[in-house]
């Protein structure tokens, strides 16, 4: 009669994810994409989509891309700070919107703020594909030469932007 | 400063000395027979009330007497906080709404003490012991890592005040109803439990457990659906379900809860499903704590989601482990001796029943995947995300499908044995009226689409089923009874499932048709504009400046009409809370039995010109309408006669309809099966 034993491990398995899930200090999770350049992309502009966004123009520039999508809540936790980047002009934050509907997208802009200099829409989800995206949010840092140099996974804080991404960012555009 | 925190501080160490009481002396009293040690639980948990209870009122005096020196109250509330939200704010932290959590869970015990003469002394002492074991967890948790009456020395001159999306009417309801009905859920557990360590489990179990869950369930459905209904109105963006980790932590043990109540049934009438039964006690209750530690650890990132401290995270998963782990182990060692119960065929109303119980887990398992997923990724090294409503749309809406379906055929079929034949001619019309609905009505209402195709379909299926099966049952009623008779004849249990039933069709209308046909649009509006929506015209009068008690506020002024007939003003707000300067948008909402609009301000465009959210979302109110006679249908179930503590002679009633039902299942279904 072991199938009642099933309950039990399962349990127990869970318990030891949720134990491992405690101990992470989230966020900041090495990528294989670092240091490897950035999948070139050219995808319609959410604004607009009769222009495309080509990711070859940001050659000679540091910015950031940030995923997004309006259904997710730690993209809401982590927009404010985005909003204030880019007010300081800093570093410039494009936007992929990831598996989004483009009238949601729109409106939680509209609510929210907009930082990014332009959004690219990613409906069907295969631009993050190539990023490897695990899931939204997720921040990449980009270098002159289009190279990924940093991916900070889960809804960027006020640490991670200036003990992390600011000091890369400066140090890249030096 | 007053010493009323230190009194709190003082009735909560009370409380858990209590409620240690209430755990270890009528547990030891059930295992060696002492019936003066079983006999204490009752008192003790009454005390552990009083001293909970007093614990909370000292806090809530704390909040509602604007007292900064406590760093609870400084750190959630604001002396320009109105009075209402200042008592809401009691609750409105992690450490408060602790208190609120025990609370709840010392006024569940208490109602056990008061309610439960005709248990056994045995069953009732193991009963209060498990449940004083979860108190005692709590309360050690709430002294240890989340006392709500630190002080903070020098009192802090004014308060943080409370987050501007809890100021909210919802905020004083919904918690204590969501609360009410998690916590409800201990009861069924700890007679789980208390059975497992009796090793008897048999229908009086199932009897007793019954009326428990059936209450926590309507609170849990109340609190869930009232929760939906003010992240409607109050989140901004008219959304009634987000998918978001918090909202599911209260799903899935409702799911859970929602099996165990159909399972329960089946075990007490039929004796069969017992282990599973058991498990799925274990699972609601384990499931509301796994929730909680969701919530309150910080290993997911969500809206609701309160600050957080490792230490905490450790503390809860420890008590998870012990609580749920202890139980689940006690399940593997004794359901095998708890017996299959009575035989049934592969079509007949128990496999329809439990075929819905494992559709109901699964949809629950999945909706928790996709809650823990992030998880599971993040303890690889994978990273942290969100999976997003896509996920959980493709899986949960395939599953209510079927689970809708089966809806239809349960009530319907026979006990034990049910032909196939008969059950096809016995619903061919509710069949077909349901397909010609959802085939036609999409075009009457508008566009024809899939979706709104197949949830009219589950919709009509579940509502033509409910009135043919009552209709079945009134036709073969004693023919000499009048009509009236023959209704009132019917159990109320009967027709709270009935009424509940109908509650999920009512729902699934409401969630089909707004997904399906919402309207919106975003205009641009300089005073004297107007717009048109869904046949209202909307016509800006302007903005102007109001203050409210902590904020001020644009207020817009937008005249509704309709046909040419002036309706009302609306008046969409746009607040900004002084002291912690956020913002709110507080829409303005025509509800209609068809339809809401749903107007919102959004942003200053350029001389006085405003831009403008306009909702038109149709059957909205059908969702939170539906959710509500579900509640109405088990507190229906609730009331019947078999389930009365103080009616005349309840010990004789139950015990011979007991009987009545072991002695010839067959004949006490017949009865209401045929004629």
């Amino acid at each position: 009669m072991t199938k009642f034993f099933f309950p039990l491990i399962l349990f127990i398995v869970l318990a030891v994810f949720l134990a491992i899930g405690l101990t992470r200090d989230p966020r900041a999770v090495p990528s294989p994409l670092i240091d490897k350049p950035a999948p070139a992309f050219a995808l319609p502009l959410l604004s607009d989509p009769g222009q495309r966004f080509d990711s070859k123009e940001m050659r000679g520039q540091v910015w950031l891309l940030n995923a997004w999508a309006s259904w997710c809540s730690p993209c809401r936790a982590e927009h404010p700070l985005f909003v204030k980047l880019s007010r300081s002009g800093v570093v410039p934050i494009y936007g992929l919107n990831y598996k989004d509907e483009r009238e949601k997208a729109l409106k939680w802009l509209r609510d929210l703020g907009d930082p990014y200099v332009a959004t690219v829409s990613d409906t069907d989800g295969r631009l993050a594909i190539d990023y490897g995206l695990y899931g939204v949010p997720e921040t990449f840092v980009i270098d002159r030469n289009g190279v990924i140099r940093y991916k900070h996974t889960g809804p960027i804080t006020e640490e991670a932007l200036q003990d992390k991404i600011l000091p890369l960012v400066k140090e890249l555009q030096k | 400063m007053t010493v009323v925190p230190e009194i709190g501080q003082f009735a909560l160490i009370l409380a858990l000395l209590m409620a240690a009481t209430q755990c270890a002396l009528p547990l030891i009293g059930a295992a060696r027979g002492r019936q003066t040690w079983m006999e204490l639980g009752s008192s003790a948990a009454q005390a552990q009330f009083f001293f909970v209870a007093v614990a909370f009122f000292c806090l809530a005096y704390s909040f509602i007497t604007n007292d900064f020196s406590v760093l609870n109250v400084a750190s959630n509330s604001n002396s320009l906080l109105p009075m209402n939200y200042r008592f809401a704010a009691t609750w409105g932290s992690h450490e408060g709404s602790l208190v609120l959590w025990s609370l709840m869970l010392a006024l569940w015990t208490v109602a056990v003490t008061l309610f439960s003469s005709r248990l056994p002394l045995e069953v009732r002492a193991r009963v209060l012991g498990v449940m004083g074991f979860i108190s005692v967890g709590f309360l050690l948790f709430m002294l240890t890592t989340s006392n709500p009456f630190v002080r903070l020395i020098p009192a802090a001159v004014e308060g943080k005040d409370l987050n501007p999306l809890l100021q909210d009417p919802g905020m004083i309801i919904h918690p204590p109803m969501l609360y009410m009905g998690y916590v409800g859920f201990s009861v069924a557990f700890a007679f789980a439990v208390a059975a497992l360590i009796g090793g008897r489990l048999d229908a009086t179990w199932a009897r007793w457990s019954r009326p428990w869950t059936l209450a926590a369930w309507c609170f849990l459905t109340v609190g869930i659906a009232l929760g939906s209904a003010w992240a409607y109105y109050e989140l901004g963006w008219g959304g009634w379900w987000f998918w978001d980790p918090v909202e599911n932590a209260s799903f899935v043990p409702w799911l859970v809860g929602t099996a165990l109540i159909h399972s329960l049934a089946v075990s007490e009438k039929r004796g069969s499903f017992k282990s599973w039964t058991v498990l799925l006690a274990i699972s609601a209750f384990s499931l509301s704590l796994l929730g909680t530690f969701l919530v309150r650890s910080g290993v997911l990132t969500s809206v609701h989601a309160f600050a957080t401290d490792p230490k905490r995270g450790v503390y809860l998963l420890s008590f998870l482990v012990v609580v749920i782990g202890g139980s689940l182990a006690l399940y593997a060692w004794r359901a095998r001796r708890v017996g299959l119960g009575g035989k049934f065929d592969l079509v007949s109303r128990e496999s329809f029943l439990l075929s819905n119980n494992v559709l109901l887990v699964v949809a629950a398992a999945s909706v928790l995947l996709g809650t823990l997923y992030p998880i599971f990724i993040d303890a690889l090294g994978l990273g942290k995300l969100s999976v997003g409503p896509p996920y959980f749309n493709a899986v949960f809406v395939p599953l209510t499908a079927l689970i809708a379906f089966m809806m239809g055929l349960g009530p319907v079929a026979r006990w034990k044995r049910q032909s196939l034949p008969e059950l096809a001619v016995r619903l061919r019309w509710a069949f077909a009226a349901s397909v010609a609905t959802a085939l036609l009505l999409p075009f009457v209402i508008g566009e024809w689409k899939f979706k709104v195709s197949l949830g009219l379909l589950m919709a009509t299926w579940i509502g033509t089923t409910v009135v043919l099966n009552l209709w079945r049952r009134i036709r073969v009623a004693s023919s000499e009874q009048s009509i009236v008779k023959r209704f009132t004849s019917q159990s109320r249990s009967y027709y709270g499932m009935e009424l509940a039933h109908m509650g999920v069709a009512v729902c699934i209308v409401g969630v089909t048709l707004v997904t399906g046909y919402e309207e919106r649009q975003d205009v641009r509006m300089n005073v004297g504009d107007t717009a048109t929506m869904a046949g209202y015209v909307l016509r800006f009068n302007g903005v102007k400046q109001v203050t409210g008690p902590n904020y001020t506020a644009v207020r817009g002024e937008v005249e509704m009409s309709r046909n040419g007939e002036f309706v009302r003003v609306m008046n969409p707000e746009k607040r900004s809370y002084t002291t912690t300067t956020e913002s709110m948008t507080e829409p303005d909402i025509e509800r209609r039995f068809t339809g809401d609009l749903y107007v919102q301000l959004g942003e200053p465009v350029s001389g006085g010109a405003w831009s403008m959210n306009i909702f038109y979302k149709p059957f909205v109110t059908w969702i939170w309408g539906g959710a509500a006679l579900m509640a109405l249908g088990g507190l229906l179930a609730l009331t019947d006669r078999r389930y009365r503590v103080f009616g005349r002679e309840p010990r004789r009633a139950a015990a011979s309809q007991a009987d009545e039902v072991k002695a010839a299942p067959e004949r006490a279904t017949a009865t209401i099966e045929e004629s």
